[in-house]
């Protein structure tokens, strides 16, 4: 992917280049060659439509196809292939933490390894991020609040530079690191050293012990929505809206439950807003999108449970 | 040659003491007030807009929370603020007319009677402000708390932060607009002062229009206020 | 035309009516008022310049060695809210804008000279806000003030910076409002709408946005400014709000924000081009709609400084091709200065150097916006130094060489004296150097992944020889902007006294002496003439004085 930004920044400045070019050249050569001289009077020329056409017409089309590239690219950037490897970012002043699927922790410093998708899942404790990593040509804001994501996929193992590129305050220029790019084997290598709780496990513990487990239960008979399957599938609310079930909306979802109500359901429960950290919160929403994730086999029934009548 | 006529803000001799200086004609200077006046209140609009747009993306995201926050502002005072807005700005075109037809002694009637509606607006809002501080709905404050629930659902509480978002538009707007309807009143202050040295008549009342132009605004500005702070969600 | 005459038997000009300081303070002379706004705009710049050059000497090494992370934060805030708040918006227009409109079509004074009085000491008010703001310990939220940093999490002066730049922006909205109604309203017999020089057209586009835009703006900084005085949720998350609301309502003001600091820029180009190639402009209908253009598509195009914000896809789609809409009228701009040049008969004074100097420069800058406007390049290079070079090229390639230009051009006009040209020329040729050895290395340092706003970058140590490139041009750029300054001030007593017209060239403000009486013309002008009638001045520019 960076080689296609690459590309065609390499043709903007083909374009911008030989622009510019023409216009040196023909305001020098005008300079020069209309210099005044004795016995010449400048001939007044009122102006051309055709030529206004032209000049107009033709640098926009030009100009179409910059932005049609471009919006290739981003479409690709701004839509996370499925199968990514998924880290959870927390930002703040002055440090990036981590948190791999399988539970490693790093601050500053993230391992990955070549040739996968990975996909970043970002929110920030304090004030707005945001995670560059120029060698990737990608860059994310980081917001307080909720979740944005980038994903990238390295091709050549190597350290890279990871800089925060909004300004967060004193020590914005701190808060730069490292992507370490791993051959498969090596990343497998390290991921084994860990011996840390998968993230997903994690979330399942506080599932239980924060009492999530009491209303929203795999049967029927819960208070809450049966939540397995229930990440990446439409949701219909009680006011007829239908939205997906993303990473944004299970975090909304735990901090702020009266937001959107699940069809059928009555609006009891109650708000972790203040009662759990960032982390918390990622490995609550990291157990959640793991129910009903086989790893072989079909996923579980969707997650239109009938309502308690 | 020119006749002498200075160039600093002090002093002002002329022919005709309406004229200023730097116009050929009295229509030119009319038409150039006017003008000036619709393109200030523009960027009034603008100004305004700014709080407009901030209070429609929340309103629309916390529905409920702003529902419930706008049926705990007192009605029946922002009723009585509403018509006596409109009344004052009844009394501004009167004087406007009574300036038309040369009614000098009106002119300063009217005028004072929009002040006083004007004056009574801002007494009014403050009770309100005041109730508002008293029952604890000051946002930023620790001691902020919106009791009840959102319409239609009885067990779900207020959130609270999103309450305080209203409120914060709520005294933002309000203010703002109090702040325009203060600066009303002084500005009025100044033309019933003109008004009752005789100054306005048939042929010159363009600060009178002007001004008058300025409340109306004010004004619009409330009728939009009204209905859109006090009246969300609310059903006879 | 000049009839009047003082006691002492010289002619009566807007300089030698009155003396005393108080005949400055309450004039309502737009001359004088533009004058009052030269020394203040002055001032600013050389602050705000004081301040680049700091940052520039930090960066010459990785580590932050010379100031502190906090001071460096400080430095490049209040560069930014110096230079764009009190230098950049302000300075043609009230300048050269309030100076010359008036005289250009045939009118004795602005519309409302009083509120123009009054904006000078809106102005001035700010500006004294501004400096309470830098010497109290300065504010370090980086010009864009963007939330919750600037709300929650910093301790140095916000709300007095805030309230700076909202004090200056009514200076800003009321200027706007006096040259709408003085265009509508003031122009002489015959200066129709088609006559008017492209300067006034130029104004008039800037003036629409500075009333359209500058009160979104100030509401703005009003609720950030409260909402760090009393604690409010509006823009921060923690408490209910959404910053990105903040940079919606910001950019909303501030990307047209540009446009006002360019488009009175281009408005001189226009009218030096012109003198120095004796051709009326090509395409008058063209250059007078692509000023409108500009102003009017600017207001659509915000977004594009958000583009990795958080923003949905569709609107930065949208956002992306709507930036590429108001990338044309520009280019049409250049392409029309370049061909007026066509068949023309050319000289190289001073003024001139200027316009070849923006022309050239514009190009670039403008170029480089393509880039941005990209969405796949823009999330690359944003918030890095490649934005930094793009902007620098529009406001200091373009703009301040436009700025340049038209005070050397005028300064005959203004002054009453010429200036020495064979310094003019030397400054406006350092200024190509100094300029691109300044800001070109950071098109490639932006590319090459350094982040802007950073005060220390001992990480990435192989951005150092950029870094030391573009401070050498610094250096270059600081010693060549005084030159100016220096022998405007030395023209004022020892230059040649001006005629009315120096340069031959076509345009009501050289048909009256220089410098103007308080009055401008003895009786109002009938306007015959077409703008830009090189074809019935006969005469060409005077070679050298």
């Amino acid at each position: 992917m960076a080689s296609n930004v690459d590309a065609l920044f390499v043709f903007l400045l083909v374009v911008s280049a030989m622009m510019s070019l023409l216009i040196f050249t023909m305001v020098i050569f005008f300079a020069v060659r209309y210099r005044r001289q004795p016995g010449r009077r400048a001939q007044q020329i009122d102006g051309s439509h055709a030529l206004e056409i032209t000049w107009s017409v033709i640098p926009f089309c030009v100009f179409i196809v910059f932005f049609i590239w471009g919006a290739l690219i981003y479409f690709k950037e701004r839509t996370p292939p499925a199968d990514s490897t998924e880290v959870y970012t927390v930002a703040k002043q002055w440090m990036w933490k981590f948190e791999h699927m399988e539970g490693q922790r790093e601050i500053n410093e993230l391992h990955v390894p070549a040739g996968r998708n990975v996909k970043m899942i970002m929110t920030s404790q304090d004030a707005i991020h945001s995670f560059f990593v120029p060698a990737f040509r990608i860059k994310q804001d980081v917001l307080p609040g909720r979740y944005t994501v980038a994903w990238f996929q390295a091709t050549k193992p190597g350290t890279y530079h990871l800089f925060c590129a909004e300004y967060c305050g004193t020590m914005h220029s701190g808060m730069v690191g490292d992507v370490v790019v791993m051959e498969p084997k090596d990343y497998q290598a390290w991921m084994g050293g860990g011996g840390s709780q998968p993230l997903a496990l994690t979330g399942e513990k506080l599932f239980s012990e924060l009492g999530c487990v009491t209303c929203h239960r795999t049967d029927t008979q819960g208070r809450g929505p049966n939540l397995v399957g229930v990440f990446g599938k439409p949701v219909l609310l009680e006011d007829g809206r239908k939205i997906t079930a993303d990473e944004n909306y299970i975090r909304e979802s735990i901090l702020q439950p009266a937001a959107k109500i699940v069809n059928g359901f009555k609006p009891i429960m109650p708000t972790f807003q203040g009662q759990i950290s960032d982390e918390q919160l990622n490995a609550l929403v990291a157990y959640v999108k793991s129910l009903g994730q086989q790893p072989s086999g079909p996923a579980k029934d969707v997650a239109a449970a009938s309502p308690q009548p | 040659m020119h006749t002498s006529i200075p160039a600093t803000v002090q002093g002002e001799a002329q022919e005709n003491p309406a004229l200023l200086h730097h116009f050929a004609t009295e229509q030119q200077q009319k038409d150039a007030a006017s003008l000036g006046m619709w393109i200030f209140l523009v960027t009034e609009i603008m100004f305004f807009g700014g709080m407009f747009c901030a209070y429609l993306v929340y309103r629309y995201w916390y529905f409920g929370d702003f529902a419930a926050a706008s049926s705990s502002i007192d009605l029946s005072l922002g009723t009585i603020n509403t018509a006596v807005l409109i009344c004052s700005s009844l009394t501004v075109a009167m004087a406007v007319r009574c300036a038309q037809i040369a009614k000098q002694k009106a002119i300063v009637v009217y005028l004072i009677l929009t002040i006083l509606l004007g004056l009574a607006f801002l007494g009014i809002k403050g009770i309100e402000y005041y109730q508002k501080f008293e029952e604890h709905h000051v946002p930023g404050q620790a001691s902020f708390h919106l009791d009840g629930h959102i319409p239609r659902h009885p067990d779900v509480p207020v959130n609270q932060r999103h309450a305080q978002i209203y409120f914060s538009l709520y005294f933002a707007m309000t203010g703002m607009h109090a702040l325009h309807m203060i600066i009303g009143v002084g500005l009025f202050s100044y033309l019933t002062y003109k008004a009752w040295k005789g100054v306005y008549g048939p042929g010159y009342y363009t600060p009178l229009e002007n001004g008058g132009l300025y409340w109306h605004f004010v004004d619009i500005v409330w009728i939009y206020l009204f209905p859109l702070l006090y009246l969300i969600d609310r059903h006879p | 035309m000049a009839t009047a005459v003082l006691e002492s038997g010289e002619r009566e000009t807007y300089l030698n009516r009155e003396y005393g300081i108080k005949s400055w303070l309450l004039t309502v002379d737009h001359k004088r008022i533009a004058l009052l706004y030269l020394i203040g705009i002055t001032f600013f710049f050389f602050i705000g310049g004081f301040f680049a050059l700091l940052i520039r000497l930090e960066l010459l090494t990785p580590a932050g060695d010379l100031v502190q992370a906090d001071t460096y934060n400080k430095l490049f805030t209040m560069h930014g809210q110096v230079m764009v708040f009190f230098f950049l918006i302000p300075a043609v227009p009230a300048v050269l804008g309030n100076f010359l409109i008036p005289i250009m079509i045939g009118a004795r004074d602005l519309a409302f000279p009083r509120i123009n009085l009054l904006s000078w000491y809106l102005y001035m008010a700010g500006g004294v806000l501004m400096l309470y703001t830098i010497l109290n310990g300065g504010v370090d939220t980086g010009w864009t003030f963007y939330t919750p940093l600037s709300t929650e999490f910093l301790k140095t002066n916000v709300v007095t910076a805030a309230l700076a730049v909202f004090v200056a922006g009514f200076s800003s909205i009321l200027t706007g409002l006096n040259f709408i109604v003085t265009t509508h309203r003031m122009r002489a017999p015959g200066m129709t709408w088609n006559r008017l020089p492209l300067f006034v057209w130029a104004h008039y586009a800037t003036s629409l946005i500075q009333i359209l835009g500058t009160p979104v703006l100030a509401i703005t900084l009003v609720l950030v400014a409260l909402e760090r005085l009393f604690h409010l949720g509006i823009f921060n998350p923690s408490l209910g709000g959404d910053p990105l609301l903040f940079q919606h309502l910001f950019w909303f003001y501030s990307h047209p924000a540009v446009y006002i600091m360019i488009l009175p820029g281009m408005g001189i180009v226009s009218e030096i081009v012109c003198c120095f190639s004796r051709k009326r402009i090509f395409g008058y209908k063209a250059m007078a709609l692509a000023l409108l253009g500009i102003a009017v598509v600017g207001f659509l195009v915000w977004a594009h400084h958000m583009f990795v914000a958080g923003i949905s896809l569709y609107a930065a789609l949208i956002f992306s091709l709507l930036s590429y809409f108001v990338a044309v009228p520009s280019a049409i701009k250049v392409f029309n200065w370049t061909s007026t040049m066509y068949k023309g008969s050319i000289t190289y004074q001073t003024p001139m150097l200027y316009a070849f100097g923006f022309i050239g420069l514009f190009t670039m800058g403008g170029l480089t916006g393509l880039f941005l406007a990209s969405l796949g390049v823009d999330v690359h290079v944003t918030d890095t130094y490649f934005v930094i070079a793009h902007f620098h090229y529009i406001m200091v390639g373009g703009m301040v060489m436009a700025y340049l230009g038209g005070m050397h051009f005028w300064w005959p006009k203004i002054s009453g004296r010429m200036y020495p040209e064979g310094w003019g020329r030397l400054a406006a040729l350092l200024v190509f150097v100094g300029f691109n050895l300044t800001f070109f290395p950071q098109f490639v340092l932006g590319y090459m992944g350094m982040p802007r706003r950073y005060w220390d970058y001992s990480h990435m140590p192989e951005f150092q020889i950029l870094n030391v490139l573009s401070t050498a041009g610094a250096t270059i750029l600081a010693v060549r902007y005084l030159l100016p300054m220096i022998y405007f001030l030395w023209s004022m007593r020892y230059g040649k006294p001006a005629p009315a017209n120096p340069w031959n060239a076509a345009g009501l403000e050289w048909m009256i002496p220089s410098p103007p009486s308080t009055y401008n013309f003895d009786e109002q002008p009938v306007v015959t003439w077409e703008a830009y009638n090189y074809d019935e001045i006969k005469e060409e520019v005077p070679v050298a004085h």
